[in-house]
């Protein structure tokens, strides 16, 4: 992490929120934790334990019941579990979706366009539809489609669970790629504990409904983190821990 | 990151005799199956019926002789279906204006469609003939009242697909619209209506059949002007002419297959290149 000088508040952070949803159900209690920019902090737990939810009360689509969340909504990245494209929109043109939203000029969207997709590697690919594209590509639109705006928080909710493990492992690496060029502060879910430990700075554990932070774990690799990370003894044994600690998260 | 290939050029691949044989394997089987109809045809006309009540179904020969091949009455029957094409076409439009705008405010607001899709029903549900009476009084018995009917048969389905489209767009689409602040204008430009047109031809294509048979059924009904498909049919059968009973029959069902074909063809020119059949390529 640079200059902590410059950021007086962490870029994300949840005050002891929750979320009772109106039938009753009582997804998330009293949850409170923070992402900074250069952090890339992954949320592990059961299916069904309120993990999205959390997103979706971060950016703003479901108001928490309780507690609060201090982010910055103007501009977020919000990467969803499908790749969420307008199928009748070439590559380029899904792109530049959300510079159009924001009514950014055409040759600036052009430009913006151009260099995400540059980044995650789709050049040659602008004119293509999301129907010619394989899944992993489709999920590489989606995150140039977030990168246009250079957005300072980045929320995953569980986006590479559809595509088969190569393609995640690919797409596990280009992301963590994208963290280190852009700085983002990144808030990551899945289920998967070897991506969980493989991408993040931290890795927090929620336990089954009601969701509670039950345990965190500090996760010591450097970056940049090579694809052979994966197979050392140190990833082994932190997995190992994780694992324990989401078997008692089941009960 | 390599790319689909068997996704790209595929078209291009096809060709050599594999062509032909696919070419024949589309055009073989209705081929025959058409020579069975016509021989069946024959049968009846010729083995079935007797001299005198021959004119119940006049053999194939006799009805292309004086239904087509003779000039002034196969004019006149041109003259018909131009009328009646002119009834489905204005009528068509009238659906499809007022089909797709219904069908847009009823996509605003649950309420909204609760509240106005009841009609909607009930409208589809009436049997015109029940409402021809009422249709006379109010728009008379000429072009006005067949153009009605011709509205009345063909509104429900692209009201019903237009909404089913509009509503079928993926919720986290929605929601990465809402993430961005998007006004309901542009939700529906740049979103549900886009997504929706996949939907929205497949009810333009039902409704360009439905159109041309309500504007014969409005003709047969409502006379009164120029002389259409539906006034034709009907004297045809006063007179027992037979033979140009079955061409009225065989140009107004071609006029509805024409119709639909142009309709899929306007649908593969705008969504062809995009939309996803179920998966695979057809």
């Amino acid at each position: 992490m640079a200059d902590l000088g410059t950021t007086p508040s962490p870029t994300l952070s949840f005050n002891s929120i929750s979320m009772v949803f109106p039938d009753g159900t009582e997804a998330v209690q009293d949850v409170s934790f923070s992402v900074d920019r250069g952090e890339f902090v992954t949320v592990v737990g059961p299916s069904g334990c309120g993990k999205s939810t959390l997103l979706k009360m971060a950016s703003g689509l479901l108001e928490p019941t309780g507690g609060s969340v201090d982010i910055d909504r103007e501009n977020l990245g919000y990467v969803f579990q499908d790749a969420t494209l307008l199928q009748w929109r070439t590559v380029q043109q899904n792109v530049e979706l959300l510079a159009e939203l924001h009514s950014v000029d055409k040759a600036e969207r052009r430009r913006m366009s151009k260099e995400a997709i540059d980044l995650v590697g789709l050049t040659g690919f602008e004119n293509h539809y999301p129907k010619s594209l394989s899944g992993g590509m489709k999920m590489r639109v989606s995150l140039a489609r977030s990168l246009t705006r250079k957005p300072p928080v980045f929320l995953f909710d569980e986006p590479f669970g559809a595509v088969d493990e190569i393609t995640r492992e690919h797409l596990n690496e280009e992301t963590l790629a994208l963290f280190q060029k852009e700085g983002f502060a990144g808030l990551f879910i899945t289920h998967s504990i070897s991506e969980a430990v493989f991408m993040s700075t931290r890795v927090l554990v929620m336990s089954a409904r009601p969701g509670k932070i039950i345990a965190e774990f500090e996760v010591p690799f450097e970056y940049p983190r090579s694809p052979d990370l994966r197979f050392h003894a140190d990833f082994a044994h932190l997995s190992g821990e994780i694992s324990a600690s989401l078997r008692g998260a089941h009960v | 990151m390599t790319p689909d290939a068997a996704s790209q050029g595929s078209a291009v691949r096809r060709q050599g005799p594999s062509r032909l044989n696919t070419f024949l394997a589309t055009v073989l089987p209705p081929l025959i199956f058409g020579f069975f109809i016509i021989g069946f045809w024959y049968a009846i006309s010729y083995g079935v019926l007797e001299a005198d009540r021959r004119f119940l179904l006049q053999p194939p020969h006799k009805v292309w002789q004086k239904g087509f091949a003779d000039w002034d009455n196969f004019s006149e029957l041109l003259d018909g279906l131009r009328s009646s094409a002119k009834v489905a076409a204005l009528g068509l439009s009238i659906s499809i204006g007022l089909g797709m705008t219904l069908a847009v405010i009823m996509s605003q607001a649950k309420s909204i469609e609760r509240a106005l899709f009841p009609y909607m029903v009930t409208l589809q549900a009436i049997p015109i003939l029940a409402i021809v009476p009422l249709i006379g009084f109010w728009f008379g018995f000429g072009f006005k009242s067949r153009v009605v009917v011709a509205v009345i048969i063909s509104l429900f389905p692209i009201i019903v697909n237009t909404l089913f489209g509009l509503q079928s767009a993926e919720r986290g689409i929605h929601d990465l619209f809402t993430l961005h602040h998007a006004s309901r204008l542009t939700r529906l430009r740049k979103l549900t209506f886009p997504n929706a047109l996949p939907a929205i031809f497949a009810g333009l294509r039902i409704s360009a059949g439905l159109s041309v048979i309500g504007a014969i059924v409005g003709d047969f009904f409502f006379g009164q002007g120029d002389i259409g498909v539906g006034q034709l049919l009907r004297r045809y059968a006063n007179f027992l002419q037979g033979e140009q009973l079955l061409a009225a029959v065989i140009m107004s069902s071609l006029m509805g297959v024409v119709v639909f074909l142009a309709f899929g063809w306007l649908q593969d020119k705008v969504t062809g290149k995009w939309y996803e059949h179920g998966g695979q390529d057809v």
